[in-house]
């Protein structure tokens, strides 16, 4: 087994498969610290909240639900929802990461996102890379990910509300990460299908429920269609 | 909300985002999760992203109502067709955000 510290060149290595990751972290970040700061949310619970729950998406939703005056329960269900996709992402790394130490896999998934999960898992199938450059990798992109949300909020009060487009920041990293999740034909159409849920689903019953309804609902269909696909061939 | 609500809300919001991203990862170094859970699986984060963005694109704000002439829509199909070409988060981000602002002056 190869030394848990890495030499100067694979962690060099590791810094350069980071930089596309903080690259796009410090926009969402700084604008998510703007929006924060504009939900009341101060400089030391954004940085609690970004320690504790390394995750974009969930903290956006997070942010708009305490500006609309949504339940800690509903944020926290949510949340749970939303980050639901991740235990598929731990699942595959698990393929690379066997008979690891506990100690080390519980400090290596605080930092498993969509996007470290795409490098890392690019990089541990093309045969090159080692655990410890994993988790490099995840943790150089969680402190900028804490400097940029707090950052954020400090300067957010110079920010009047709805300037340079910052609104769009959360609807712009959604749209990225579903285009990164169309890998066929069948992940499309379970998109389409909850997008569907999802509107019909608001007509009918108020509130935050629709994102663990329609999800789950278009996820059972996708996957009937999947059997269904499966037994023809 | 007062520093304790923070704290129990990032707690119990920490906890649903760590035990998802730990536990295939602990216990699948050692036994196989079975595979209907697995396919499923695969379907859940297109359907969640693909719920959380149709509201926001199709959904009036003071009605209520279906609308097809949202702005939010009108910007996202360059910013989608953006990002299927460069499959760049930043970079999509940041033109999103760019044409929205843009539409915002002039729409």
């Amino acid at each position: 087994m190869k030394s848990l510290f890495p030499s100067s060149v694979s962690t060099k290595k590791a810094f350069y498969a980071a930089w596309p990751i903080c690259l796009g972290y410090f926009p969402v970040g700084l604008a998510l610290g703007v929006l924060a700061e504009q939900a009341g949310i101060s400089w030391w619970a954004m940085a609690l909240m970004s320690i504790l729950v390394f995750a974009g998406s969930a903290q956006f939703i997070c942010v708009a639900m305490i500006a609309a005056g949504s339940s800690l329960w509903a944020i926290i269900g949510t949340t749970f929802i939303v980050n639901l996709r991740h235990v598929l992402m731990s699942s595959a790394l698990a393929v690379y990461l066997q008979g690891v130490k506990r100690t080390f896999l519980a400090l290596f998934s605080y930092g498993i996102t969509d996007e470290s999960f795409a490098v890392n898992m690019a990089r541990f199938r093309a045969g090159d890379w080692t655990r410890s450059q994993a988790l490099i990798v995840n943790h150089l992109a969680n402190s900028i990910w804490i400097f940029a949300t707090v950052s954020g909020v400090l300067v957010g009060q110079f920010v009047p509300p709805g300037a340079f487009g910052i609104d769009y920041a959360l609807i712009g990293m959604f749209i990225s990460l579903l285009v990164f999740q169309f890998h066929n034909r069948l992940h499309i159409i379970t998109g389409i299908i909850a997008a569907v849920i999802a509107v019909l689903w608001v007509q009918f019953i108020p509130g935050d429920s629709y994102i663990i309804g329609a999800s789950v609902c278009a996820a059972t269909c996708g996957y009937l269609l999947h059997n269904r696909r499966g037994k023809h061939r | 909300m007062s520093p304790s609500d923070y704290l129990f809300l990032f707690v119990g919001m920490g906890l649903v985002t760590y035990l998802p991203r730990a536990l295939p990862l602990i216990y699948l170094t050692h036994k196989k999760m079975p595979q209907w859970l697995v396919d499923w699986l695969e379907y859940i984060p297109v359907a969640v992203l693909a719920a959380l963005l149709a509201p926001i694109l199709f959904i009036d704000t003071t009605s209520a109502a279906i609308t097809y002439g949202k702005l939010e829509f009108l910007v996202a199909i360059p910013t989608l067709i953006f990002a299927v070409k460069t499959r760049s988060l930043g970079g999509t981000v940041l033109v999103g955000m760019f044409l929205y602002w843009l539409a915002g002056i002039f729409l």
